[in-house]
């Protein structure tokens, strides 16, 4: 398929190239900047100097219309008004932002403080979740791609909430992020001397991730599910580790959960279980999925509080942003979703 | 090779067939270690139980 990236000078469309530039069923041919307009791309992200000769170009969107599907990595907000004019043309869209990922056009006044632009298009847009809503990516025309903290919690707790192993209704999530989830513009908060060495809550609560994992995981046991959401700054440039307590009404056996596990994600290509709790290796740790788009998790049962405890990590940018909305394309395109995303991770 | 019940998770653990009575195994999936137990021509497995400190972490 032929397709641009508007929004390309971004960490996010700077990830969506480093993976699509590779990618066999893919063409860019045009990735879009205001300020870096006429710039080749490594003068943004040098790991592609030599790769590409493209340059970003600010063109308006009517020249995007020679392309079969079009990648949006732009600030929240600024995709809502040009999605209409694109579909019209016949153009999929896969949108990393918060646009089009709820359902409940309510909630954007309440969790964006701005009013939906089309609220119509809201029930038409596919939450790009390929564990949870595969058969209809495969059609979609407009895919919106979770919030990365929210894909953690969502994967972690997914298998659970609909095997009701766990409560509904008291879930607890702690979750830590580095700074590349806050965008490449500079800010106080990703500023090193401030970011480094501190761990550092913020929104703690009512962040805008919550009403995304309660509407996926509200829909797969057909009723109310709510989450306590807490995120944390820390010192990684990647990475995130959600830490989720949810509680049981009982005691759980852990092959019960095993069994839950098994039977939603054996054939998952991105989802590792990680809980053999040995060593250094044995439970999840961002560290050991940056630049891939694995999910990892693990568990244990803590009967002395009757607590399922979840860990799930992941790579912000790339399960949790870019190597989603790739999985996504390839899902759409009907190709093998490991697709340039078949990477083994670093390590140390 | 023959396989074996993790009574912790369920995955099938492997035993090989020249284990030797008191070989630990380890569950692929959760890590608990087995040690095998012969008796005749039975063999079975059960966990290992090891106390740790968190020196190191
Ligand atoms: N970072 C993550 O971990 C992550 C994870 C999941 C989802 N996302 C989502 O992905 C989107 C991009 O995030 P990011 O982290 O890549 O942000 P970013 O690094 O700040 O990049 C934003 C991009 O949008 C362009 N842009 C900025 N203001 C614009 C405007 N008013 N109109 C049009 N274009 C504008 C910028 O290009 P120019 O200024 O050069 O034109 C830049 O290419 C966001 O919606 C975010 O929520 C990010
Ligand atoms: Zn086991």
């Amino acid at each position: 398929m032929k397709v641009s990236i508007l929004g390309g000078s971004g960490y996010a469309g700077g990830e969506l190239l480093r993976l699509l530039i590779n990618h066999p069923d893919c063409k860019i041919t045009r990735v879009t900047s205001q300020r870096f307009a006429g710039e080749p791309l490594y003068r943004v992200h040098p790991n592609l100097r030599g790769r590409t000769n493209l340059r970003f170009d600010d063109k308006s969107l009517a020249t995007h219309n020679d392309n079969d599907l079009v990648f949006t990595a732009l600030p929240h907000g600024k995709s809502a008004g040009l999605v209409p004019q694109l579909l019209d043309q016949g153009t999929k869209i896969v949108d990393l932002a918060a646009d089009f990922r709820l359902k409940n056009p309510e909630a954007y006044p309440e969790y964006y403080h701005t009013k939906h632009e089309h609220p119509e298009l809201l029930e038409k847009a596919v939450y790009g979740l390929p564990e949870i809503h595969r058969e209809d990516i495969r059609n979609a025309k407009l895919v919106a791609v979770p919030g990365c903290m929210a894909t953690a919690s969502i994967l972690g707790l997914a298998p659970l909430v609909k095997t009701g192993i766990v409560e509904k209704e008291h879930i607890v999530i702690d979750a830590k992020i580095g700074s590349s989830g806050a965008g490449a513009g500079p800010s106080m908060g990703s500023h090193h001397p401030e970011r480094e060495g501190g761990v550092r809550p913020y929104k703690i609560v009512g962040h805008r991730h919550t009403p995304e994992i309660e509407q996926e995981l509200g829909q797969l046991n057909g009723g109310n599910v709510k989450v306590a959401f807490t995120p944390h700054a820390v010192g990684m440039v990647r990475g995130i580790l959600v830490t989720i307590h949810a509680f049981t009404r009982g005691q759980v056996e852990k092959k019960d959960v095993w069994k839950a596990y098994r039977g939603e994600y054996g054939n998952e290509p991105f989802i590792r279980m990680v809980s053999d709790n040995k060593g250094l290796f044995g439970l999840p740790n961002p560290k050991n999925v940056i630049g891939t788009n694995l999910c990892d998790i693990g568990f244990e049962t803590d009967a002395h509080v009757n607590r399922l405890l979840v860990m799930s990590a992941i790579d912000n940018l790339t399960k949790g942003a870019a190597g989603a909305a790739v999985q996504c394309y390839n899902v759409m395109a009907g190709l093998d979703e490991r697709t340039g995303l078949d990477t083994i991770g670093l390590h140390p | 090779m023959s396989s074996e019940k993790c009574p912790d998770c369920e995955a099938l653990v492997s035993v090989p067939d020249d284990a030797v009575n008191g070989e630990i195994v380890s569950c692929p999936d959760c890590g608990l270690d087995l040690e095998i137990a012969l008796a005749g021509q039975e063999r079975t497995v059960k966990p290992v139980v090891l106390e740790k400190e968190d020196w190191g972490e």
